[in-house]
């Protein structure tokens, strides 16, 4: 799983079918020190996150397995709120 | 699976409800012990801790370890390393 920021949301009238009433928000991974690393993805919310908070986003075919998703056309699901991320060996 | 070493620990109150144990924050090594690429988090399924080295595995199966139950996970600690050796 990486960690990321939600940074914006996606309308999108028209999609697959079984997206529907899913929330769709797009998100930055940072590394757990806070840093922004990578590019910004849209992922599907299943615990109700919203804008601003830190997330634990799935990818691959197991984005499938979250709650609500089985079937759905996903690759990315966000899973959890993350309350606090405690590093305790910094190595770059 | 790859190497890495458990630099932390993810706190997550709400989250998926299949989405149960600890989360640890993991950083690939290299077999020389160096990092090598970005950090992780994994669901942990020996009872790793901080400082440890550890193997895992990616994927959809990451959630095998804990079958029957499903957990929404694309990464799973399934070894703790005493020694590796390398020619």
């Amino acid at each position: 799983m990486i960690v990321a920021k939600i940074v914006g949301t996606v309308v999108a009238t028209r999609k697959d079918e079984r997206l529907v009433s899913n929330k769709l928000l797009i998100a930055r991974p940072i590394d757990p020190y806070g840093k922004a690393e990578g590019t910004y993805l849209v992922a599907v919310d299943t615990v109700d996150a919203g804008f601003g908070e830190t997330v634990l986003i799935v990818s691959g075919s197991s984005a499938r397995m979250a709650s609500g998703m089985k079937d759905c056309p996903v690759d990315a699901a966000i899973v959890g709120i993350i309350d606090t991320i405690q590093v305790k060996e910094h190595d770059g | 699976m790859q190497l890495a070493r458990v630099i932390g620990e993810v706190v997550s109150s709400m989250k998926d409800a299949n989405l149960v144990g600890t989360l640890l924050v993991l950083q690939p090594i290299a077999a020389s012990g160096a990092p090598a690429g970005r950090t992780l988090v994994a669901l942990d399924s020996v009872g790793a801790g901080v400082g440890e080295h550890v193997f895992f595995v990616r994927g959809r199966e990451a959630a095998f370890p804990f079958y029957p139950a499903e957990p929404p996970i694309d990464a799973a600690v399934i070894g703790i390393v005493d020694h590796w050796d390398v020619e």
